[in-house]
């Protein structure tokens, strides 16, 4: 009779504790500044989009992972050819879209041949540039023959440009996405938020939620009242790192820090007469106090670099003694360079809040050895014509948010207009390396040339400030590509 | 009267055809591509060159002029470039947050401001009269940006009885929607009241003073139904006029409010567009704007004439 009471209260305690696991939340609300102009990955640059849809809706053959290492998503595995030129991807079998049609390699053909075709609006046409051709082998079977040797092809898959779309609801995906992840699109009340639930039908991991609604809110006062209300369980992106001491201290809260692919620079333009010396270019390099910067414009959030690379990469190399701060040199560098009385540069300035405020503090620094500023607050649509376009600057400030992106300095049409022979030679030879050992030295000849060069005032990485529920388990600390992957997030209890 | 009616008629076709003009050439002088906004910084040029001729951006000015001035007149207000919806649809959605938003501050403002003017009025140099006076100066001199953002740390953060801001979308309920609207509509409500009830005060005191009044009065009406019967409804037509005005400014001009609130409004719509060069939603939306101010001086124009008879001559 014991015995039969402590089965059925061990009964009890199971029934409790899995009824207690049901109770638990399964949806999320997360805050983002941006909403997205439109839900399709393949046809705009935003980073909001990627945002909602990265792994959760879309998916490509490779992805991402939180600590930037890439590993197979739509493709099960895949084999190179010895020659470095045919990829053949095996990809998994029973993958359907959330409309129901199946995923096989008829789509990845056509999602691969859409993105290069000539009249393809894919904002990162160039990750696709390379391929020669894509061919299904059979339903589970694609092959892609490249017609130069690329090392970065497999990392290029993992894009959230390159996401594997069905060419039945392409045309709709702007505000109807369908794909094959874990959570399909259910409603987006324009301005305000969007909703996704979770499809009962994944081909892989199901996951722990049952609903995630992304929400609007520009308004960084407007971020922090959310957060504190209680409106928002978790804000990965939060707009304003002065109050994150304030959630820090409030036990419901947990704040994130963690580091982006954001190079942040101050630009500049290297064909622009008084910047073609290469003396300007060091005097300012070493005029620049990185960490007056990172206190004064990030509230202490981010890590200096001295070259075009992210630091968190295992390939980077500490540069920043290079350009360290020494406004002495600097001055002699200028009067060497026959500036002795000083001269004046346009600094331009996009919207975000670490060029406008790093702009006043770099200005302040570059008066101190005799450069003389002129600055301009400009919105992105006019710094895009003016400054990327027009390339009629001295200086700007921005943050080069694209993964892996030093190959920008092999092309002399660049903004920057940098133009260096030996550099494009070394991206070239990391274009055919596919042997780690042989890309690693290629990338940290690369960093080290354009930081001989004094290309760019290479000022810090950006860093990634968020502000969670302390519930909340699986966010992405890092963020090796524009993402919130709410795959293995959960609450618990 | 019909005659009358033509001229101001063809004075209102004239004034948005003139509104048309500008506005479509001053956006499209305004720097800034909208297909290498979309596209960013690492777009070929032949990807821009893709999405220019897919926006119909490649034509020449006139012939989208043209084409956009055609379509409004069918009632077509073309496709948004980063949201792919027709304009249209974006604004009928949006409409329907910033037109109950706007009728709900009207009437919070209204039953707050005729009221304390009709008791500042009617005790005029007593303690009521001077409190009423000073909490408007006050709601005039604060700004209603500022007063939200206490609204929303006393109610929503410490209280927890709303949320901070949003609209969960009238699908949802008519009760969760108001309550949603609640706080900005006395944010916005505030400012509106004190400006009202200022002129309520005046004009009532402007009105008692009449002759018309000594009148009543001599004849024996006790002062309140001197008040109600004589003296308010003549005192209304200054407030009526204040309230039309104020009705027009609140459509438009609750930006501030909706960034505060995060409220998908339109003026966060025309807001957007700017920022994302999404020039034919700022065209639509600014012209619909103006429609609607043009729309109604041509009603007040015509009520005029109806009050005044010396209006309906040429």
């Amino acid at each position: 009779m014991r015995k039969i009471t402590l089965l059925t209260s061990a009964l009890a305690f199971s029934v409790m504790t899995s009824m207690s696991a049901m109770a638990a939340q399964t949806s999320i609300t997360l805050g983002m500044q941006l909403e997205p102009p439109n839900l399709d990955p393949t046809s705009a640059a935003a980073a909001a989009i990627d945002e909602v849809v990265y792994a959760n809706i879309f998916e490509g053959l490779t992805r991402y992972q939180a600590d930037g290492s890439i590993v197979p998503a739509l493709a099960k595995s895949w084999e190179i050819s010895d020659d470095g030129l045919t990829y053949t991807f095996t990809l998994h079998s029973g993958v359907t879209f959330h409309d129901g049609t199946t995923m096989d390699a008829e789509d990845v053909k056509f999602s691969l041949d859409r993105a290069r075709a000539e009249d393809s609006t894919n904002a990162q046409k160039r990750l696709f540039t390379g391929i020669a051709s894509v061919d299904v082998v059979n339903p589970t079977t694609v092959s892609i023959t490249l017609s130069n040797p690329d090392g970065g092809f497999i990392t290029n898959l993992a894009w959230g440009d390159a996401v594997i779309v069905a060419p039945e609801s392409i045309d709709a995906a702007a505000n109807a996405p369908v794909g094959t992840g874990p959570f399909k699109f259910s409603r987006w009340v324009q301005g305000d938020r969007i909703e996704i639930e979770k499809n009962p039908d994944y081909w892989g991991e199901p996951i722990a939620l049952e609903k995630a609604t992304f929400k609007f809110i520009s308004d960084p006062t407007a971020a922090f009242a959310a957060v504190m209300a209680g409106d928002i369980d978790a804000f990965p992106g939060y707009p304003a790192p002065e109050n994150l001491p304030q959630f820090e201290a409030d036990p419901r809260f947990s704040v994130i820090v963690g580091s982006t692919e954001g190079e942040t620079i101050l630009s500049m333009n290297n064909k622009s007469e008084k910047l073609t010396d290469v003396r300007v270019r060091k005097a300012i390099a070493h005029a620049i106090n990185r960490q007056a910067i990172i206190d004064g414009a990030m509230f202490g959030f981010g890590t200096p670099i001295g070259t075009h690379f992210a630091p968190h990469h295992p390939d980077y190399l500490d540069l920043t003694g290079q350009s360290a701060y020494d406004p002495a040199a600097a001055k002699a560098l200028l009067k060497e360079a026959g500036y002795s009385e000083g001269l004046t540069l346009s600094l331009k300035l996009p919207p975000p809040s670490y060029a406008r405020r790093g702009g006043e503090i770099i200005a302040s620094q570059l008066r101190e050895v005799g450069i003389e500023t002129e600055i301009e607050n400009l919105e992105w649509a006019q710094w895009l014509e003016q400054v990327f376009r027009g390339k009629d600057f001295d200086l700007s400030i921005v943050s080069h948010t694209e993964p892996m992106d030093i190959g920008i300095y092999a092309n002399p049409e660049y903004y920057f207009q940098y133009d260096s022979a030996a550099f494009q030679k070394t991206i070239d030879d990391l274009m055919l390396a596919t042997d780690a050992g042989e890309r690693t030295a290629l990338l940290q000849s690369a960093q080290r040339v354009i930081a001989d060069d004094y290309v760019n005032g290479y000022l810090f990485q950006l860093a990634r400030t968020g502000v969670a529920n302390s519930k909340i388990r699986g966010l992405w600390e890092n963020s090796p590509t524009q993402a919130n992957d709410l795959t293995g997030v959960s609450w618990s209890d | 009267m019909v005659r009358y009616i033509v001229t101001r008629f063809c004075v209102l076709s004239v004034s948005l055809l003139v509104a048309s003009g500008i506005i479509f050439t001053m956006l499209e002088v305004v720097p800034g591509d909208p297909a290498s906004f979309m596209l960013g910084i690492n777009a070929e040029a032949d990807t821009l060159a893709a999405m220019r001729r897919e926006l119909g951006l490649d034509q020449p000015m006139l012939q989208r002029y043209l084409s956009w001035l055609g379509g409004m007149l069918t009632g077509d207000f073309g496709i948004s470039y980063t949201y792919r919806v027709p304009v249209s649809e974006l604004v009928m959605a949006r409409i329907w947050i910033s037109l109950p938003l706007a009728i709900f501050a009207l009437i919070l403002s209204t039953l707050i401001a005729v009221p304390a003017g009709l008791i500042a009025a009617s005790r005029r140099g007593r303690v009521s009269d001077w409190t009423v006076m000073g909490t408007t100066q006050l709601g005039i001199a604060i700004p209603n940006f500022w007063f939200a953002m206490i609204l929303v740390s006393i109610f929503a953060i410490k209280l927890r009885w709303f949320s901070a801001g949003g609209f969960p979308g009238w699908d949802q309920g008519f009760w969760i929607c108001m309550q949603a609207l609640l706080l900005p509509a006395i944010a916005l409500a505030l400012p509106q009241a004190s400006i009202l009830a200022r002129v309520m005060r005046s004009s009532l005191l402007e009105t008692l003073s009449q002759d018309y009044i000594r009148t009543a009065r001599a004849k024996g009406l006790s002062q309140r139904r001197t008040v109600w019967a004589h003296a308010f409804r003549n005192a209304l037509i200054p407030v009526l006029t204040i309230i039309g005005l104020q009705f027009s400014f609140l459509i438009a001009g609750a930006i501030i409010i909706e960034n505060v609130f995060f409220l998908p409004g339109l003026g966060r719509l025309i807001f957007q567009g700017i920022t994302q060069r999404d020039l034919i939603v700022v065209e639509s939306v600014v012209m619909l704007l103006v429609f609607a101010v043009i729309c109604v001086n041509f009603l007040v124009d015509i009520a005029y004439a109806l009050v005044d008879p010396r209006l309906r001559r040429p």
